[in-house]
C-alpha cells in the first residue's frame, strides 16, 4: 500500500470515526425512550429500521400489532432467538407500554426503493388491489387499508418496508416460522400465493412511497374477508 | 485358568448388579394397589399452588405460550433432550390416574406411576427432600388445573443412557432418597431456607458443577458450575469471588430474588427466569429464610487476595495490552454510553462494570452471552419497567468481544484476566 493511500485512508477514517467520538452521549433520563434502547440498537434510531432489511421499522406501526409481535416472540409463536431472549423475562403490561411507544413515534421515511420491471408492477398492483378471487386471496388493501397505512389497532402498513423483509415474512409464514394467534389468516394467505406472486408483491410494495401523513387508518373499509385471530372483534366487523 | 477369572467376573458383576438394585430400592415402600385419585382441600391446593411456584414446576412442565402444567418443553443434557411431561389431570395424557401416593414416589424416588425410573432432569434429588405434607398439596393443586390433552413428548436421550440399567446405576452412583434436612443447631429461618434452597428451590441443578454422568456432589454444593448445553454460569454461592452473599444485608438478598435487582446485582439469563417465574412470588417471611441461609453458607476463600494499589496489574500481564487497546476503542463506542467511562454504570438502571465480580469471574461464560445477546432484567412487582442491552452478536465479532471484556475486566481497578476469541466462539456456540 502506498503512503498516499495509507495517508488517505488514515484521514478518512478519522473523518469518519470524528463525529462518534465528538458527540456526547446523551444524557442518561428516566424514559421510556431509554428503556428501549436495547430494541434500537438493531432496529435503528427511533425504530426508523435497521440499515440491511432485516430489522424493519417500528415507529409508527400500530400499538396492537407492536404488541403482539412482541408477544408472539415471547411466547413461541414466532421465532428469532435474539428478540425471544430479549422479551422473554418481560410482562404483557411492560411490553405493551413498549409498543406504545414506537405507535406513537412519528418520524419519516425512508424514499421508496427503484421501480420493478413492468410485469412485476402489474402483477404486484393486481393483488394489491383485488387479489386473486381464483385462489381466494383477497386483496391486501382490504384488510391493509385503502392507502395500505393499516388499520389500529391491530393491522399493520405495508409501505415503508424493505422488499427483502417483505419476502422473508411470507417465506416464514409459509413454513410456519411465523404464526399468530388462529385463526392465522396471513399464514393461510402465503400458503395460496406462489413465490413469483409473493416477489411481486413484495416488489410492488418496497416500491411505493409512504403517504403523508402515514398514520392507520382507525376502521377498516369493509368487515375482514376472512377470520384473523389478531384482529379484535369489535375492529374486523 | 481364564474361566475362573470369567467366574470371578460375573460373580463381581453379579456382587454390583445387586448392589446397584438394593441401592434403587432403599427405603422404597411399594405404592399400595388401591392408591386412587383423590381431591385435596382448600387449604391444601392454595398451598400446592404456593409451593409449585416455589419449586418452579411451570418452569420446565410449561412451553412458552403453551398449556400452563401440560409438559412438553426440552430440557435439553449433553445425553439427549428429556421433555417435561403432562403435569394435568388428563386420565391418558397427564396424570389424571395418579394417586398422592404415586406422586409422592416420583418425588421422593423419582419413579413415575407405572415405577419406571425417571431422569434425573426431574430434580428429584432435590424433591426427594420435600415433606410428604408438602407432596400431598402439591398433588391437591395439581388436580385442580383444567385436564389438557397432550401426549408426552419421547425423549431424545441416547443409547446406553436411555436403558433402565444406566438409570439404575446413576441412581445408584448419585441418589439417595432424602429425609429432613433439619438442623437444631440452627434457627427456624435458616432451617425453612435449607428446606427451600435445597429441595423445592432446587439451586444446586444449576449452581453446582456436573460429572462426566451428569451428576452432582449433593443438595448442600452450590459451589457454582456451567449449566449443561446453555453455557450460562451458574455461580458459585459459596464464594466471595463469585456470587456468595455473606457480606450482604439480608434485604439486598431478599431484593435479588424479590424485584431481580437489588443495590449489589442484577439478575439475567437463567436466574431472570427463576426471578420471574418464582421467587418473585414467595412470601416475605419465606424470602427472608432463603436468605438467612444462603448468607450463612460455609464461604470459600477469596481466589485472589486483594492486592493494595494493583490497579495496573491486571492491565499489564502479558497479552493483556493489545487486546485492552482496541478493546478500549470498541467500549468507547458502543458501551461507554451506558457503562460509563470509568464503568460506573447508572444506578438502578445500567450495572456498574467497575469493581463488578459479575464481570471479573471466571469463567467469563456470563459475560460474552450478555454482549452477543444483552437482555432485560425481569420485569417485576419490585422493578416493572427493567432497563435493557441491546444485543451485539449482530455488531460484533468474537475478536471484537474479547477485546472488549479484556478491557473492562483489566480497567476500572478490575483484577480479571484476559478474554480470548476462542472462549467467546465457546460460550456463545448454543445462542
Amino acid at each position: 500500500m502506498s503512503l498516499r493511500s495509507l495517508l488517505t485512508r488514515a484521514l478518512l477514517g478519522g473523518l469518519l470515526a470524528a463525529p462518534a467520538l465528538a458527540a456526547p452521549p446523551p444524557p442518561f433520563e428516566d424514559s421510556i425512550a431509554q428503556r428501549v434502547q436495547a430494541c434500537t440498537g438493531c432496529h435503528g434510531a427511533q425504530g426508523r429500521a435497521g440499515p440491511d432489511g432485516f430489522y424493519p421499522r417500528l415507529a409508527g406501526k400500530p400499538a396492537g400489532y407492536l404488541h403482539h409481535q412482541l408477544l408472539n416472540f415471547r411466547d413461541g409463536r414466532r421465532h428469532y432467538p435474539l428478540m425471544t431472549h430479549l422479551v422473554a423475562p418481560l410482562t404483557d403490561a411492560y411490553l405493551l407500554e413498549m409498543a406504545t411507544y414506537f405507535s406513537q413515534l412519528d418520524v419519516p421515511y425512508p424514499p421508496p426503493a427503484g421501480r420493478p420491471a413492468a410485469d412485476v408492477v402489474a402483477r404486484g398492483e393486481s393483488l394489491v388491489y383485488r387479489g386473486d378471487p381464483m385462489r381466494d386471496v383477497p386483496a391486501c388493501v382490504s384488510c391493509h387499508g385503502e392507502r395500505l397505512t393499516g388499520v389500529a389497532p391491530a393491522i399493520p402498513g405495508l409501505l415503508g418496508l424493505p422488499r427483502d423483509y417483505l419476502n422473508a415474512q411470507f417465506g416464514a409464514w409459509r413454513t410456519g416460522k411465523r404464526r399468530a394467534h388462529g385463526p392465522d389468516c396471513m399464514f393461510e394467505i402465503a400458503k395460496r400465493l406462489d413465490l413469483t406472486d409473493i416477489n411481486a408483491v413484495s416488489s410492488w410494495l418496497a416500491s411505493r412511497p409512504v403517504p403523508v401523513p402515514a398514520k392507520a387508518d382507525t376502521s377498516l373499509p369493509a368487515p375482514l374477508p376472512m377470520p384473523c385471530g389478531g384482529v379484535p372483534q369489535e375492529v374486523a366487523r | 485358568m481364564i474361566r475362573r477369572v470369567g467366574l470371578a467376573l460375573l460373580a463381581i458383576a453379579l456382587l454390583l448388579a445387586a448392589a446397584v438394585v438394593w441401592l434403587n430400592s432403599r427405603g422404597e415402600e411399594p405404592v399400595p394397589a388401591d392408591a386412587a385419585p383423590t381431591q385435596g382441600t382448600p387449604e391444601q391446593v392454595a398451598r400446592g399452588r404456593y409451593l409449585a411456584i416455589a419449586g418452579n414446576c411451570m418452569g420446565c412442565h410449561t412451553v412458552p405460550g403453551g398449556d400452563a402444567y401440560a409438559g412438553g418443553r426440552a430440557i435439553d443434557t449433553p445425553f439427549g433432550a428429556v421433555y417435561a411431561s403432562n403435569l394435568t389431570p388428563d386420565p391418558d395424557t397427564g396424570i389424571g390416574t395418579w394417586s398422592a401416593d404415586h406422586l409422592w414416589r416420583a418425588l421422593h424416588h423419582g419413579r413415575s406411576r407405572d415405577g419406571r425410573m425417571l431422569y434425573p432432569a426431574f430434580p428429584y434429588p432435590n424433591y426427594t427432600h420435600v415433606t410428604r405434607e408438602d407432596s400431598d398439596a402439591i398433588y391437591a393443586f395439581l388436580r385442580t388445573l383444567a385436564p389438557v390433552r397432550r401426549a408426552n413428548t419421547a425423549h431424545t436421550v441416547g443409547f446406553p443412557y436411555n436403558t433402565r440399567p444406566a438409570l439404575a446405576v446413576w441412581r445408584a452412583l448419585f441418589f439417595s432418597p432424602g429425609g429432613s434436612l433439619a438442623d437444631g443447631t440452627q434457627g427456624a429461618d435458616w432451617n425453612r431456607g435449607a428446606y427451600l434452597v435445597q429441595g423445592l428451590g432446587h439451586c444446586n441443578a444449576c449452581h453446582s458443577a456436573r460429572n462426566l454422568l451428569g451428576g452432582t456432589t449433593g443438595v448442600l454444593d452450590l459451589s457454582g458450575g456451567l449449566i449443561p448445553m446453555q453455557n450460562w454460569y451458574a455461580p458459585s454461592l459459596a464464594s466471595p469471588d463469585e456470587a456468595g452473599v455473606a457480606d450482604w444485608e439480608i434485604p439486598e438478598i431478599v431484593a435479588l430474588l424479590r424485584d431481580g435487582v437489588s443495590p449489589r446485582a442484577t439478575v439475567i439469563g437463567p436466574m431472570a427466569e427463576v426471578v420471574q417465574n418464582s421467587t418473585q412470588h414467595l412470601t416475605a417471611a419465606d424470602l427472608q429464610a432463603m436468605a438467612t441461609y444462603l448468607k450463612a453458607l460455609p464461604q470459600q476463600p477469596p481466589k485472589v487476595p486483594p492486592l493494595p494499589a494493583s490497579a495496573a496489574s491486571a492491565a499489564s500481564a502479558p497479552g493483556v495490552a493489545p487486546l485492552a487497546t482496541r478493546g478500549r476503542a470498541l467500549y468507547d463506542q458502543h458501551c461507554v454510553q451506558c457503562h460509563g467511562a470509568k464503568g460506573e454504570g447508572v444506578p438502578g438502571a445500567y450495572p456498574a462494570l467497575a469493581k463488578n465480580r459479575a464481570v471479573t469471574m471466571d469463567p467469563p461464560a456470563n459475560l460474552v452471552r450478555a454482549v452477543l445477546l444483552g437482555g432485560y432484567a425481569p420485569a417485576t412487582a419490585g422493578n416493572p419497567r427493567p432497563y435493557g442491552m441491546p444485543p451485539f452478536a449482530t455488531v460484533l465479532d468474537e475478536n471484537d468481544v474479547a477485546a472488549i471484556l479484556t478491557y473492562v475486566r483489566t480497567h476500572f481497578g478490575n483484577e480479571g484476566t484476559a478474554v480470548t476469541a476462542l472462549e467467546v466462539h465457546r460460550y456463545r456456540t448454543h445462542d
